[in-house]
């Protein structure tokens, strides 16, 4: 496998069009895009552009109309662990302890390893996004912030080539998502994910995110414009606020959704 | 302590009195001579015999209420348990393919409208026996609810779920048990309770036909015998019983439910 740095992620001219004959809709027009190993990417849009079903191509949980998805140099067919996915509404399964999601996630992918490996491993993905305190309680009985940490956890124990993000914090309030930026920056510090992002939160975009990707508005989606934020970490929200580099970066993509959204399609 | 106290008196005083109070109706209604039902007071008089001897055998069909009940709840056990296993084996199958639904449900839907005794003919002419038939009517009538809501139940597994179960690659069997049992375990469960109570309700009408020994026919029995307090005496046994039968299955839900069954 000789991937290069550059393309541990390939996106090659996906197209994604829903229906047949009159009701026929093209959602996604030859997205292609790069990423490489560590990089963390954040997808930002109006909604309804097709930001989600870019982001379940990658994951395998849609299937591409045309093109491809290589994962290290390997074609994506299919759902799989190697790209965990945290969704929007956490998805975690009201039936089982906080503790006992990120297990069934551990057990699944750990089979060969032994009882208190995996008792390790989860504790320590639950430690991460710090939730052992609540390890016994079951989703309904935490905060919303609370269950999407236990989302990430259980996606982290599954050790992910690429981490996906559905809007992972937009059903949160200011402050709780500010705090679940702050940790997601430390958690992909320490372990370097490689991560893609899906937003509609420019200075979460930008915080966050090594690249913006814009998409422009669908039907036919494309990539309007790529936006390189060159802020060195650990970045920190505060210092930030009066920094050039951040203001332009910001100013660049609130002027893409803004104005340049709508005209890339006929340019 | 006071409030405990205060809080059971408040559960239990207003059913008790209640009781009472229609107890005390009956007793005004039926007490004049030439009344065609006999008065509470009468009932318990004329069964007392029966309320405490309910272990006794004489053999034959002589035997105290708790054998004939006992025998009901063996032939609606053994019925309703086929149509448990069976009801959900078929209801995950019409839930988790489009073409077995389209196929095999039309056909329950006609099925299911038929009424339950209408099928002891049919079933005493295929096992030319009673004991059989009864069983299979307490099946064929239990086995709709629990097919149709298992179905429900999983056709309406979040979409969210599944896509949990494909990224983790989770095969049939590990799919079966981690999320579609726990997640249609709430319509499972309605299912099997109306299924309970139709069986229960099914039994008696069907011992009535099948004679020997169950409480139907012990109902059938003292009709014919004009003992109109016997009567009175296992509608009441019957009554219990099939709250008893109820609240254990909604009981077995909340407990295998783990929480996702709230009834």
């Amino acid at each position: 496998m000789n991937a290069g740095k550059s393309e541990y992620l390939k996106i090659e001219h996906v197209c994604k069009t829903f229906g047949k004959g009159e009701t026929r809709s093209e959602v996604l027009r030859d997205i292609s895009l790069q990423v490489a190993k560590g990089e963390y990417i954040a997808i930002i849009g109006h909604s309804g552009c097709g930001k989600s079903t870019l982001l379940n191509i990658v994951a395998g949980l849609t299937e591409a109309s045309s093109g491809y998805v290589f994962l290290e140099g390997r074609e994506v067919h299919q759902p799989g662990p190697d790209r965990a996915v945290v969704f929007q509404n956490h998805s975690l399964l009201p039936w089982l302890t906080v503790y006992d999601n990120v297990r069934l996630a551990v057990d699944k992918l750990n089979s060969r390893k032994s009882s208190a490996e995996r008792h390790e491993w989860t504790m320590r993905n639950l430690e991460l996004v710090h939730m052992t305190h609540a390890s016994k309680k079951r989703p309904g009985e935490i905060s919303g912030g609370m269950k999407q940490r236990v989302g990430i956890a259980r996606a982290l124990a599954m050790s992910p080539k690429v981490l996906l993000l559905d809007e992972p914090f937009g059903a949160l309030d200011a402050l709780t998502r500010a705090h679940l930026q702050e940790e997601v920056m430390k958690i992909h510090a320490e372990l370097g994910n490689t991560v893609l992002m899906i937003t509609h939160d420019v200075d979460e975009a930008v915080l966050l995110s090594d690249r913006i990707v814009m998409m422009t508005n669908g039907p036919a989606a494309q990539i309007g414009e790529l936006h390189e934020v060159a802020l060195s970490r650990p970045r920190n929200r505060l210092e930030l606020i009066a920094d050039k580099t951040y203001i332009d970066s910001r100013a660049r993509v609130l002027e893409f959704l803004h104005k340049k959204s709508h005209y890339v399609e006929a340019a | 302590m006071r409030g405990r106290l205060a809080h059971v008196a408040g559960v239990v005083l207003p059913p008790v009195l209640m009781l009472g109070l229609l107890g005390l109706v009956w007793q005004a209604l039926c007490s004049h001579p030439g009344s065609s039902l006999p008065p509470p007071s009468k009932v318990i008089d004329d069964t007392w015999e029966l309320i405490i001897h309910p272990l006794y055998d004489n053999g034959g069909i002589d035997k105290g209420l708790f054998w004939h009940l006992f025998a009901s709840l063996k032939r609606v056990g053994t019925g309703y348990l086929l149509a448990a296993s069976c009801g959900i084996a078929l209801g995950v199958l019409i839930g988790s393919s489009k073409w077995a639904m389209r196929a095999l449900d039309p056909l329950f839907q006609v099925l299911r409208t038929i009424p339950p005794l209408a099928w002891l003919p049919l079933s005493l002419a295929a096992f030319r026996d009673g004991q059989p038939s009864a069983i299979f009517v307490i099946f064929i009538t239990s086995i709709w609810p629990i097919i149709i809501n298992t179905a429900v139940g999983v056709r309406n597994i979040p979409q969210d779920y599944r896509n949990v179960a494909r990224v983790l690659r989770l095969n049939g069997f590990e799919y079966f048990t981690t999320i579609m049992l726990p997640a249609a375990a709430p319509y499972i469960f309605t299912g099997l309770r109306i299924g309970i109570g139709l069986s229960w309700l099914a039994i008696v009408a069907a011992e009535m036909l099948i004679g020997g020994v169950g409480i139907g026919f012990f109902i059938w029995d003292a009709w014919n015998s004009s003992l109109i307090s016997d009567i009175i005496l296992a509608l009441a046994y019957v009554g219990i019983i099939g709250f008893l039968l109820d609240r254990a299955v909604a009981f077995t839900g909340k407990l295998i439910g783990r929480g996702t069954v709230s009834i």
